[in-house]
């Protein structure tokens, strides 16, 4: 079974940015409804395979995306 | 019909501008930014994928630094108030819209002291003007690109050094030149770019930006406008997040795609082409207005020094005849008056009769020049 981790940014365009980066390096993603476990905020969180979680990372930071937090689900 | 009035409005649009209008409603119609569901999420996508394009048409390297506005007056309004503070200097020319010139004169009345730098007569202005007026409290310089009336471009590049070396930053109102002229916002030193999306950058009304440069400190921006962003939503203070801080209540998403298709054009036609077509037009419009001595032509005359706007007044006749004939017996569109710009006029002698102004698009030909040029020599001797 696929493990998968979410990453919460603070704005929708940090979102958009972060889905268009890893998407364009190849990583599988998907965008789905912010967990209300995680945060009291609308829209949506990028979800990734839990195992790309250090490039995913290092992706984003590169970038200077500013992010939220990071949960495995 | 000959469409003569593009600096107020370009017209027609691109075919690819309005399928990209109704596609983004029908297929991507969710409202951006704010839920979790797919139409929701296209609908973002579209929103983030203009906004990279946009900034980097004007070589804006950080897109959250782009910011989306209902038009030119929003953006320009936006950086002025929540930028200028009671005790601020801030620096304008003599031949600004009252876009810039209305909120200008506003705040001049809040505490901001207000320099105005007097243009020639063509609209020319010498950067020397500029130096003379910067003091220690200097905040920004706030210029147009080029004047709306006369066409006139302002050495954008030179009046960036000067406010930047008296430690000021530089606002360009880009509504006359954003898709005519090229501009590159770190190379011409521009730190705040006003635009609107409904002119040369051929997108619909109701959409425009300022874009923001890498060396403004965003904490010393008040946001104009305060409230619903989809960010942050457990708070009830306004974000600092770029760009949510200066984004709030839902998108103009069909005005975004429409100016994103807008733009995708420009940049397929080539702003070098666009560029030629439009001095080549205003050129037949000079010389051949220039041989009817009953017409005065203002501006520099010299289409390296304009947008393709021309104002000219006609001996013995008001403008507003010779516009309503054009209309009416020719059915040449154009605009006559002050066009929102009392200073320019005051400048170039015109105020308070104002002028006809002839502003060409990419659509015009060459042989509607000749036809207007035709019938405004029968209008005047009518």
């Amino acid at each position: 079974m696929t493990r998968y981790g979410v990453v919460l940014f603070f704005t929708n365009s940090s979102v958009m940015r972060a889905e268009k980066l890893l998407k364009e390096a190849g990583y599988s993603t998907k965008l789905i409804p912010t967990p209300r476990e995680f945060s009291s905020d609308c829209g949506v969180v990028l979800r990734f395979d839990w195992t790309d979680c250090e490039q995913v990372k290092l992706i984003l930071d590169t970038a200077h995306l500013e992010i939220d937090t990071i949960h495995q689900m | 019909m000959i469409y003569l009035d593009n600096a107020a409005t370009s017209w027609p649009k691109p075919p690819e501008v309005l399928k990209a209008m109704t596609d983004v409603l029908e297929l991507a119609g969710g409202n951006p930014g704010r839920s979790g569901h797919r139409l929701s999420i296209a609908a973002a996508r579209e929103v983030y994928n203009a906004r990279e394009d946009i900034a980097s048409f004007f070589n804006v390297a950080d897109p959250l630094r782009l910011i989306f506005t209902s038009n030119a007056t929003h953006a320009i309004n936006v950086a002025l108030r929540g930028l200028l503070k009671p005790g601020d200097h801030v620096v304008t020319s003599s031949i600004e819209h009252n876009a810039v010139m209305r909120p200008l004169r506003s705040l001049e009345k809040q505490g901001v002291h207000l320099s105005i730098v007097p243009c020639a007569a063509d609209g020319s202005l010498d950067v020397r003007d500029v130096v003379r007026v910067m003091n220690s409290r200097t905040r920004l310089v706030a210029i147009t690109h080029a004047s709306n009336v006369m066409g006139t471009i302002l050495p954008i590049a030179e009046v960036a050094s000067v406010a930047h070396k008296a430690g000021a930053l530089l606002l360009v109102d880009s509504a006359q030149t954003a898709g005519t002229i090229p501009i590159d916002m770190p190379a011409m030193g521009i730190d705040f770019l006003a635009f609107t999306g409904h002119k040369e950058l051929q997108g619909p009304p109701g959409i425009g930006g300022l874009a923001i440069g890498d060396n403004v400190d965003i904490s010393e921006i008040e946001p104009v406008m305060r409230g619903g962003t989809g960010s942050h939503s457990e708070s009830e203070e306004q974000p600092d997040d770029l760009p949510d801080k200066f984004e709030s209540g839902t998108l103009n998403l069909v005005g975004i795609a429409g100016l994103h298709a807008g733009i995708q054009w420009v940049k397929d036609r080539g702003i070098d082409t666009i560029r030629a077509h439009l001095k080549e037009l205003t050129l037949a419009l000079i010389n051949g207005l220039s041989e009817l001595p009953e017409i005065k032509v203002y501006g520099p005359l010299d289409t390296n020094s304009t947008v393709a706007v021309i104002s000219f007044s006609v001996h013995h006749k008001r403008v507003s005849e010779v516009g309503l004939k054009l209309d009416e017996e020719y059915g040449i569109l154009c605009r006559v008056g002050l066009h929102c710009a009392p200073a320019a006029h005051k400048t170039m002698g015109s105020f308070p009769e104002g002028t006809v102004r002839l502003a060409p698009g990419v659509f015009t030909t060459m042989d509607d020049i000749s036809t207007t040029i035709r019938a405004i020599e029968q209008v005047i001797h009518s």
